[in-house]
Formats: structure tokens, sequence, C-alpha cells
């Protein structure tokens, strides 16, 4: 398993936002996490990826701890993510943006950054091709010279999703990459996530949209006021009654 | 294609590395010393500004601060020299890594606190410093100074006049501009911007922020520090006056004139800034039979909030007007490959 999490618990006050979360991710799969709002989906997130820490349970990747390293810790272990509320570099233009991504795949520090060249930057010149050819298959390269600001919301989610992917990460939590974009977008969208699992990028998936989610994922998990109600694969899901409920209410039936 | 776009980019960068190197140049054909003292005051604050452009138009750090390091750098080289006597050469290799240890130390706490408060602990730290210089007794000479820094020398060689010095304080302005546009056109650079712009999503690209900080942090005290001790020996005097808060204000203003982010800015910011108090300082009266010094800080004021609202984004953002933006001529580049 390339991720696997057990007992994971975290409270706000008196709440608990996630409660004994356990599940875990294949490798080079792709696993929705569903629920309503305020379930815990992104909280979830933010404790996998160092930002917040865990009360209890445990979290390995490739089963290595990382439970209390710091979130470049962890992204250097392999685990990159995407944001709810974009956080993009805004004032870096989009090729920067996917370039700042790819810090991981080169080593130069401050010092011999200030005492190199950077014509003579070998380094440097591998990042930039990479950076471009990633841009050229999520379909941005036209726009790799404008300010990330520039560009329309849609492109900005494709944005993100191009700069968690350019360190090579091993498994990358993306947060609602569709909410916002238009069915065409979604659809484009949904076709490059699978075609990045066919290359063994593993996936965790926050998505209201269940038609992106029953076609996408593997397996889905599904959290409600914090509590993890079911996995299964998505036929399982869409058979699940508790599921059904929490999504429905309590006393509605499914014709 | 993208080699063409590279040489581009450093053809349009070297303009202003020749631009400078004429300015050394200067010697041959003038004599005033006035003139020599003003470009050797502006090349030291280019130095710290320069330093301080990267802690804060690039990794988006604010310091009112540095006027701390600035004169922490400059009784470094005075008390080395008078009551050590050590060899000037290294005691402003000192002058600078003294400060630079300080940072270090102060950074590693100061630096996790943001805007606002990073602000105003560096300003506390600034005048923390100021008062230690006034009330050093014996170490600092408090409030009077201390007198009698010997000059500068290289071996034999003694940068004893004016001249001297402003060659020596611009090729050293010039060597750390070099480096400096390595280190903005690098990884590190790229990481730095990333920090400015989100830290969040810096960290979860696997960017060690805190540490990049602190290695900005370190590295603008350096600066801050050499051209305190550069300082020192120009001036053969020093005491607490000019280390003050106030100048620390106008480190970051040089800055933000400048343009914070920018390669030019924190050298365009010194010679605005310092040019118009020069000019200020020799028109005003003329102008204004009588005019006290008061008129000049208005006057000053009136044109410092002008540029601001003009130009928020400081002065070295005037070239777009008569060039192609770098990002248009990139966006054609990437065409011609794609």
């Amino acid at each position: 398993m390339l991720l696997e999490l057990s007992g994971v618990t975290k409270h706000f006050g008196g709440i608990a936002a996630v409660k004994d979360i356990g599940f875990s991710v294949a490798e080079g799969s792709i696993v929705a996490l569903i629920g309503p709002n305020g379930a815990g989906k992104t909280t979830l997130f933010n404790i996998i990826t160092g930002t917040l820490p865990p009360e209890k349970g445990s979290i390995a990747i490739k089963g290595r701890d990382i439970v209390g390293l710091k979130p470049f810790e962890i992204a250097s272990a392999g685990i990159t993510r995407t944001f709810q509320n974009l956080q993009l570099f805004s004032n870096m233009t989009v090729l920067e943006n996917v370039m700042a991504g790819a810090h991981l795949r080169s080593k130069k520090g401050f010092i011999r950054s200030f005492f190199t060249f950077p014509g003579n930057c070998r380094e440097e010149r591998k990042i930039r091709e990479e950076s471009l050819t990633l841009l050229e298959d999520i379909g941005l390269v036209e726009t790799a010279g404008l300010f990330a600001s520039e560009l329309p919301f849609g492109k900005q989610r494709l944005l993100e999703i191009a700069r968690a992917l350019a360190s090579h990460p091993a498994l990358v939590l993306l947060d609602e990459p569709a909410a916002g974009l238009n069915p065409a977008e979604t659809e484009i969208l949904t076709g490059y996530l699978k075609e990045l699992k066919t290359k063994g990028t593993a996936m965790i998936l926050i998505e209201h949209d269940m038609q992106t989610v029953m076609e996408a994922a593997d397996r889905i998990v599904v959290l409600n006021f914090g509590q993890m109600i079911a996995e299964g694969t998505p036929a399982e899901i869409q058979a699940n009654t508790e599921v059904i409920k929490a999504y429905l209410g309590e006393d509605e039936k499914i014709a | 294609m993208n080699e063409r776009h590279g040489y581009k980019m450093k053809l349009k960068n070297h303009r202003g590395f020749i631009l400078l190197l004429l300015l050394l140049i200067i010697p041959l054909v003038a004599e005033s010393n006035y003139l020599y003292s003003t470009l050797v005051i502006i090349g030291l604050y280019a130095i710290i500004v320069q330093g301080l452009g990267i802690l804060m138009g690039y990794a988006g750090q604010v310091s009112f601060g540095h006027a701390a390091f600035f004169g922490l750098g400059g009784y470094t080289a005075a008390i080395l020299t008078t009551r050590f006597h050590w060899p000037t050469l290294l005691a402003l290799f000192a002058s600078a890594i003294l400060p630079g240890i300080i940072a270090g130390l102060i950074g590693r706490q100061t630096l996790k606190l943001r805007e606002l408060y990073l602000a105003l602990a560096t300003l506390s730290f600034g005048i923390l410093v100021h008062i230690f210089f006034n009330e050093g007794g014996e170490l600092t000479g408090g409030p009077s100074g201390m007198s009698g820094i010997p000059n500068l020398s290289i071996g034999s060689f003694e940068f004893d006049s004016d001249q001297k010095f402003y060659m020596l304080v611009w090729l050293v302005l010039l060597m750390l501009l070099i480096g400096i546009y390595n280190l903005v056109h690098s990884r590190t650079g790229r990481a730095l911007c990333s920090i400015r712009e989100s830290e969040y999503a810096a960290e979860n690209a696997g960017i060690d922020c805190a540490r990049l900080k602190l290695q900005a942090f370190v590295f603008s005290a350096l600066l801050a520090g050499l051209a305190g001790g550069l300082y020192a020996f120009y001036v053969t005097f020093i005491s607490p006056s000019p280390f003050s808060f106030h100048t620390s204000v106008q480190f970051v203003l040089m800055a933000v004139i400048g343009g914070l982010g920018t390669f030019w800015g924190p050298v365009i910011g010194a010679v605005v800034v310092v040019a118009l108090n020069e000019l200020l300082r020799e028109i005003v009266p003329l102008l204004i039979p009588g005019a006290g010094g008061e008129y000049q800080i208005i006057i000053y004021g009136v044109i410092l909030v002008g540029l601001m609202i003009f130009q928020p984004k400081g002065l070295s953002g005037i070239g777009q007007y008569f060039r192609i933006p770098l990002k248009k001529q990139l966006k054609t580049d990437v065409k011609i490959r794609g």
C-alpha cells in the first residue's frame, strides 16, 4: 500500500472534525473522498499533508510514518496537493508556478545559486523543459508567459494541478478540482486524471460532482460529521443505505 | 528556442551592468569630492537595499530594523580596529559576519511572525541595538561615538581618498549585483518568490520556507553589515545617530520606491532617495529664499507620496512604457517552441 491511515482523529474545540479515520490508497489508484459540506474532507487533507497535526492515529507512506513531519518534508516524501480555494503564486508566470512546483526536482541551495550563472545551469534547463511539457499535456502551454492571476478560473484550477504534479509525487491530493469548471473542462480533467493514473500516480480526490467521482474513482470513502460511514467500490457505495441517508436525509426513500 | 529567450533576457539585463561599469569611469572625468561622497553613500545604501530587497521584495518579509545591522557592521569594524588593532581587511569581513550571525540567532524566532508583527519585532530589535550603541560606555563610546578608525588598506594599498573609496564601494556593489542576479534567476529565487505569494502553497510544494526565510534574513544582514563596515572605514568616525529607526525607514522606503521584487529597484531607490534629499537641500533655498529644513521635508514627502500614487509598483516599472514586457517576449517564444 502506498498510503495507510488508521485511527486518525482531530478535534476543534469540542467538535470531532475527523474521528477514527482509517483507509488506504493503493499505488496508482484513485480514491474519492466524498461527503456533505463540513464532513471533514479538507481537514483530513490538512492532516495528511502535515498542515494540521492529528491528535491520534498513524499515517504512513510506503511504510514510513509521516505524523509530525512538516508539510515540506511530507512533500518530499511524495505527497503534494491542490487547494479548494486556490493558492496560486499569482504574481509569477504560469511557467514559473510549475517550475516552483518542481522545486524538489533540483538541489541548488542559496549559496550555490548566488555563485552560479543562471545560463550555465543544466538543472534549470531540464526543469524548464519538463515544466513546459507538463503545461503542454494539461493544455496551458500557450499561456506559459502570462501571470497566473491573468488566467480564467478554470485554467487556474488546471494550473494548480500541474504545479502539484511537477515534483513527480507518488500521491496527489486534489481538493475539488472540478469545482467551477464547465462541463467541457470537467470532461478534459476527468480524462487527464485517468491518463495520469495509468502513468502510476495515485490520487485522493475530494469531489462533489458524482459523475466525475463514479467515473474516475477506484474506491470511494464517505465521510459524514467527521466519521467514516462507508468505504468501497463505486458500485458498492451507490447501493449503500448509510450513504443515501447521509446525502438525502433520514426519511427519504429512493425510488 | 528557450536558449534564444535566455539570451535575450541576458542582453536586456546587461544594459544595466554596462551602465554601472560606465559609472565607474566617472573618476576619470570628474573631480568633485562632493559628488564622490554622495556616490559612496548611494553605493553603500544600494548594497543594503539590495539585501533588504531580497528579504522584502522576494521572500516577502518586512524588516524595520536593518539600520541595526548597518550599525553593528560599522561598530564591529570600529571596535576591532581601534580597540583590538585588527588588520582593516579582516575587520571588514568580521563586520559582515557578526551581523549575519546575530540575524541568524534572532531570525530563528522572529521570522515565525507575520507581516505587522514581524515589522514590530524587527523595529524593536533596531531600537534595542540603537540604545546599546548609545549606552555602550567604554565599548561603543556612548553618544559621542568613536574616532580614529584607520583607512581601509589591502596590502600596501590604502583607500585614503573619496575617489578611491567610490571605486571600491561600486565595485563591491557590482560584484554583489552579479551574485544577486544569479540568485533571483535561480531555483532559490523562484522559491523565495513563492513564499511571498503563498507560504502555504510553497510549503506544500516541498519548499522549506522557514529555512529559506532565515537564509534571506541572514543574507540581508550580511550585506547591511558589510556596508556598515565600509561606512566606518570611509568616515573613520562612528556615532549612534546614523543608525537610528529613521534610517531603517529610509531603507524600506528605498526598496519600495525602487520597486519590490525587481532586480534594479533597490539601486534605483537608493539613487532616487539620496539624490532627492541632496537636490532639495540645494534647490529649495534657491526657490524659496530663507526656507528652512521643514520646507525640504514637506516637498520630499509630497514627491514620495506622488511617486507611490502614480507608480505604486516602484520606479523600476517605468521601463515598461518603453519596451515590450518580458512576459510577452516569453509568450512568443513559447509559441515558436510549440
